[in-house]
């Protein structure tokens, strides 16, 4: 292991309502196919196995209360010990709401990946309703030969609605250094996010990473995805390492996903 | 300190090449998403607190004497598209050289050793703001200020926009450059504790999208 120390995660204050939960997932290889050693769900995430496909083991995170609302303080930890592959979905739409308090929800997801190992992590979109206030985060963590698929989706407000306000940072470490950082503020109070630089009306967007060793040697060529500006654009280009990264507007999730598979294909 | 030295920075005219970018403003113009005074400065506002605020965020740093090549590598992390990071590093070529001329350093030649082809814009910028004796925040002001005068004067061009238009734009953004420049250089003084995390990371999904989209373009009047 050559991981640096998980990063300190920011003290939040204490909330004065809210759920706060913790679900984990752990995997690890056995004989020639992935176990989950750690399969814990905590409040709103239920976490079940799915079948096996190949080596690879699949968990889908079921919604078993709604949650974000304001307060809660919700994380997921996930890890891909050595050789692992496994696969982590949801089977809905993550929808941030208001809830009790104008206070921010958080949503921290920390991904560990091992040597050798492999990690999806497709959920289905967060869905950021008017009202709602969430902080989500995603810290990744991995080792020089780790493999990782991650898409997220923001969609900004439900039909015909404003949007909530979302702030969202990405960080990915690999083998000790940043490979991408990146942080996003849409919907009311953030300056400028609906603008011609940011959104320019667009209520959904994405992004589609794929870090690969594979890519030091063959690095993955720019696409330039989406024929008509009024169905979204993306772009999928090479990080300053072995990764790529799609990242896509569009007017609505249908579309959004539709960008962001042809950059996956 | 010798406030004096962020005029000669700061003036469009200092001889770094940033009259021939856009900042994006330029396939803004033809997607008809700039089209007028009101759309430029959502325009700018939206580039300011995202693009902005992360190169004043390490323009500061670097002017606070942190290690460039860590703060080139930040800048690397905070920049997903390839057409941006060369942009960047032509760009920081270019403010290299002139840089070198105005205020001569030691620093700044370890750096142009260190990166021949180019270190990321913002981190010789605040490198020249050291080396002319300028502090964190006025670096911060210069590059926070330099990602919204290029747009402005850019659109004047592209759209025949009234020059007095463009200039009152930058006049109205004048309290979100106080803001971005602040909480950059506050960010920057975070780096002893969290290191280069301590840096704004702010994206603008577009900006990337279409700088991307930009250098693809056989005829284009400005390089970025």
């Amino acid at each position: 292991m050559t991981l640096a120390a998980p990063p300190t995660v920011p003290a939040a204050p204490r909330a004065a309502v809210g759920v706060r939960a913790t679900a984990r997932v752990s995997a690890a290889t056995s004989g020639g196919t992935t176990t989950l050693p750690v399969l814990d769900g905590d409040g709103p995430f239920e976490l079940r196995r799915l079948r096996s496909r190949g080596t690879e083991a699949r968990v889908c995170v079921v919604g078993a209360m709604s949650a974000p609302l304001g307060g809660d303080r919700l994380r997921i930890e996930a890890t891909a010990q050595q050789g692992a592959a496994l696969h982590i979905t949801s089977a809905a739409a993550t929808l941030a709401l208001r809830g009790p308090t104008t206070e921010p929800a958080t949503y921290d997801v920390q991904l560990t990946v091992e040597e050798h190992a492999e990690l999806h992590w497709l959920p289905k979109p967060l869905i950021c309703a008017a009202g709602s206030n969430l902080r989500q985060t995603w810290t990744i963590h991995l080792a020089p030969t780790a493999r990782l698929v991650l898409r997220e989706e923001q969609i900004l407000g439900r039909t015909g609605e404003p949007p909530g306000h979302v702030a969202t940072r990405l960080t990915v470490r690999r083998a000790g250094r940043t490979l991408l950082d990146q942080e996003a503020e849409y919907g009311p109070g953030a300056p400028g996010w609906d603008g011609p630089a940011v959104l320019a009306g667009h209520r959904a967007t994405g992004q589609l990473l794929v870090v690969d060793p594979a890519f030091e040697n063959r690095p993955p060529e720019v696409q330039l995805l989406g024929d008509s500006p009024q169905d979204g654009q993306a772009v999928l280009t090479p990080l300053a390492g072995p990764a790529a990264l799609a990242t896509a507007t569009a007017p609505d999730a249908l579309r959004l996903r539709h960008l962001l598979d042809t950059a996956h294909t | 300190m010798n406030r004096a030295a962020l005029f000669v920075l700061a003036d469009g005219r200092f001889p770094a090449g940033g009259h021939a970018h856009s900042g994006g403003a330029e396939p803004a113009v033809a997607a008809g998403r700039i089209k007028d005074a009101a759309s430029l400065e959502d325009f700018c506002r939206g580039r300011l607190h995202t693009a902005g605020l992360v190169a004043a965020g390490l323009a500061a740093a670097s002017a606070a004497g942190h290690d460039p090549l860590e703060l080139d590598e930040a800048a690397d992390a905070r920049t997903p598209v390839p057409a941006l990071r060369t942009t960047a590093r032509k760009l920081g070529r270019q403010m290299m050289r002139a840089a070198r001329a105005t205020w001569p350093s030691g620093e700044l030649d370890a750096l142009a050793a260190a990166r021949p082809r180019g270190a990321h814009q913002p981190v010789v910028l605040g490198l020249a703001a050291r080396s002319a004796g300028l502090a964190p925040l006025d670096a911060a002001y210069a590059a926070a200020y330099e990602t919204v005068s290029g747009p402005a004067t850019a659109t004047v061009r592209l759209l025949s926009l009234d020059p007095f238009d463009a200039t009152a734009v930058l006049a109205r953004l004048a309290p979100d450059l106080d803001k971005t420049a602040a909480a950059a250089a506050a960010a920057a003084q975070r780096i002893p504790e969290d290191g280069t995390d301590a840096l704004p990371a702010a994206s603008a999904p577009l900006l990337d999208i279409t700088a991307q989209q930009h250098a693809a373009w056989p005829v284009r009047l400005f390089a970025s």
